[in-house]
């Protein structure tokens, strides 16, 4: 970067503005969009300047959707509650089985140990609607089918082997012999699990919870299938605009600007620490 | 001694099923006493690491038994065997202190804070890593983290201090100096330590006994002295002492009152019969071949000895090496004071038959030191 003329980092300076534009302008569109009513949205050529307004907001967080055919009643807010429960407590449950699980594999190479990780890896092979419909009719006949702990069940088809399978990446990359020193000054194994392997995989796990937040966050097709009105998440909900009268383009930009904002909150926030903890070296001898 | 530090006692070490795997550690039997300090040497994948790794209980052992101070602990966790062990990888806590890294096992056993510090404090010193003590693994050289790791292993009071390569990457400055005050360190405390290494010098310095390894088989068990003198077989001869041991094949032979040992190209040296004891000369005459082996420190150069071309001459500042062609081989030989040889220059060597050791052909076992039996 010393030496660079007035010129290279002018044109520098252009190419990262129209990268940033290129990648950000779905999003700051769907924003202007979420103050716009649908007549604006529509108008042809589109137009920058325009009234904004907070009805589509409004109209989400009351739970009322008028209409030109009259006035709707929708569960937007519930299903935002839902897709946060949903996906705090699958991220919850996955990271309490699989970071122990990734562990094991890591350190213990048992027999069969790859054939079970492989196996496990395998559920994210199947076609998502392939394993539904199968399991639609265990789940009626168990009484699982539109439950939250069904649902947080299939979840673990989509958050655990991914967390297993980055979290078992970085218990490998810490050298062993940093979990003996431990254990040979007088500690048992369990004192080094929690003390020295969870502490140097922070990062790793973080990074793979997150990640697993957000695949379970945009989940559509189990949700779909397996849940009726009250269970669902924000993006089975979001079919719920689609109306009778037309496509409320406007509430359906302010429902993804509200739920995107967790997952961009958490990104944002974990990335602190994600980029801490990795620059930190912490898993170098 | 009325009860032994350690004593491993048959142990296989199979990587892999068990008679079918890699056998890294065969039939390994060693007793040490309280007090002492004993080198693992041998060259890489000797099986000495993996010796070590199945005292401290990071790998199983697949046979046999290892007692540490008279408990059998072999099938111990880690937790439980009471050794402190020194990692080649240093392996300190990333997250923590030099200071903090040392403090460790300290806290673990619950030591009032004044205790720690001081401890930390005088091990600090001894290793001189005072001024990085607050600084952490990352930020400091890999011949500090050595320091700190070893310190971490010593500042422990345990039935056995395991040290794994604890001193390969110093410079040779301070390892000198640190072998010295470790090994004081060591003796003082009366603790017993094992020490990996494939530098003979530092097993030299540092140990009372030397256990060579090789192809996961005990060479030889005994003091460095010992090994010098008496090598029990061809590998010991040939792996211990600095420069090697120059080793030739042999025809015995007599012919009046001598023993001719019959080199290649038509050279032989030839002793008076009673050079060598009656058992020796049966030994010898009883062997077609043997192989002999002499240290480049009891080659002379004399008048009357086996002509050999001078191949390379070095002068070490202290010794001289001088490498000759001879008998169809090479031959190194040491003097002390400067030599000036050009190459090609022709020189007569003889070996004193006290120096000279027998080796038989096909075992590779020592027939005999000097004038004695093996």
């Amino acid at each position: 970067m010393e030496h660079t003329s007035l010129l290279e980092r002018i044109l520098r300076g252009m190419a990262l503005t129209l990268v940033v534009i290129f990648f950000m302008f779905p999003i700051v569109w769907i924003l202007m969009m979420s103050f716009q009513t649908n007549e604006t949205i529509l108008r042809i050529p589109p137009q920058l300047v325009f009234k904004p307004t907070l009805a589509n907001y409004t109209a989400l967080i009351t739970g009322k959707l008028t209409t030109a055919a009259g006035t709707l009643d929708i569960a937007f807010m519930r299903n935002l509650w839902n897709s946060v429960f949903l996906s705090v407590t699958s991220v919850a449950v996955a990271l309490l089985l699989g970071v122990p699980a990734a562990y094991a594999f890591a350190r213990h190479k048992f027999r069969g140990s790859e054939d079970i990780a492989f196996t496990l890896l395998s559920f994210r092979f199947a076609p998502a609607l392939l394993v539904l419909l199968p399991l639609t009719l265990y789940f009626q006949k168990l009484g699982l089918a539109n439950t939250y702990i069904g649902l947080i069940w299939v979840y673990q088809l989509i958050c655990l082997p991914l967390i297993l399978w980055i979290v078992r990446g970085y218990f490998e990359d810490i050298p062993a012999d940093i979990e003996y020193a431990y254990r040979i000054a007088g500690h048992s194994w369990f004192a080094t699990f929690r003390k020295i392997a969870l502490p140097l995989a922070g990062p790793g796990i973080a990074a793979a919870g997150l990640l697993a937040f957000i695949f379970a966050w945009n989940n559509f097709v189990f949700a779909l299938v397996l849940a009726s009105a009250d269970k669902q998440p924000v993006t089975v909900g979001a079919l719920a605009f689609i109306t009778s009268s037309g496509i409320q383009y406007g509430q359906i930009s302010a429902a993804i600007v509200l739920s995107i904002t967790p997952t961009l909150a958490l990104a944002l926030y974990a990335q602190r620490y994600l980029v801490e903890g990795l620059s930190l070296g912490a898993v170098k001898g | 001694m009325s009860q032994s530090a350690l004593a491993i006692s048959g142990v296989d070490k199979f990587y892999g099923p068990i008679d079918r795997g890699v056998h890294a550690v065969q039939n390994l039997t060693i007793e040490i006493d309280k007090g002492e300090i004993v080198a693992l040497l041998g060259s890489s994948g000797c099986g000495k690491t993996s010796t070590l790794r199945m005292i401290a209980g990071f790998e199983e052992v697949s046979r046999g038994t290892i007692s540490v101070a008279g408990r059998k602990v072999h099938a111990l966790p880690p937790v439980r065997r009471n050794v402190a062990m020194a990692f080649e990888g240093y392996s300190l806590y990333p997250p923590l202190t030099v200071r903090e890294n040392m403090a460790f096992a300290l806290k673990a056993a619950r030591l009032p804070k004044s205790q720690v510090d001081a401890k930390v404090a005088s091990i600090a010193k001894l290793l001189e890593i005072e001024d990085i003590l607050e600084r952490y693994p990352s930020s400091i050289s890999g011949g500090q983290q050595q320091r700190a790791s070893l310190g971490r292993a010593l500042i422990r009071e345990a039935d056995l201090h395991l040290l794994d390569e604890p001193m390969g990457q110093l410079e040779p400055q301070l390892r000198a100096v640190l072998r010295g005050r470790i090994k004081h360190f060591i003796k003082e405390r009366g603790l017993t330590a094992i020490l990996v290494t494939h530098d003979q010098t530092e097993a030299n310095a540092l140990a009372d006994r030397i256990a060579v390894m090789e192809g996961g088989v005990l060479q030889q068990f005994d003091t460095p002295d010992m090994l010098k003198q008496r090598p029990a077989n061809l590998f010991t001869g040939t792996f211990v002492g600095e420069p090697p041991m120059n080793v030739f094949e042999a025809y015995v032979g007599t012919a009046a009152d001598k023993i001719n040992l019959r080199l290649p190209d038509g050279l032989s040296l030839d002793y008076d019969k009673d050079a060598f004891s009656g058992s020796v000369r049966d030994e010898l005459l009883k062997r077609q071949r043997v192989v002999i082996g002499i240290r480049p420190y009891a080659v002379r150069r004399s008048k009357d000895g086996v002509p050999a071309t001078v191949s390379a001459n070095q002068w070490l500042g202290d010794q001289t090496h001088i490498a000759a062609d001879f008998a169809g081989g090479s031959l190194v030989l040491v003097e002390h004071d400067r030599t000036r040889l050009e190459l090609g220059a022709p020189i007569n060597i003889s070996i004193d038959p006290k120096n000279l050791h027998v080796f038989d052909q096909s075992s590779g076992m020592a027939i005999s030191h000097g004038v004695e039996l093996a």
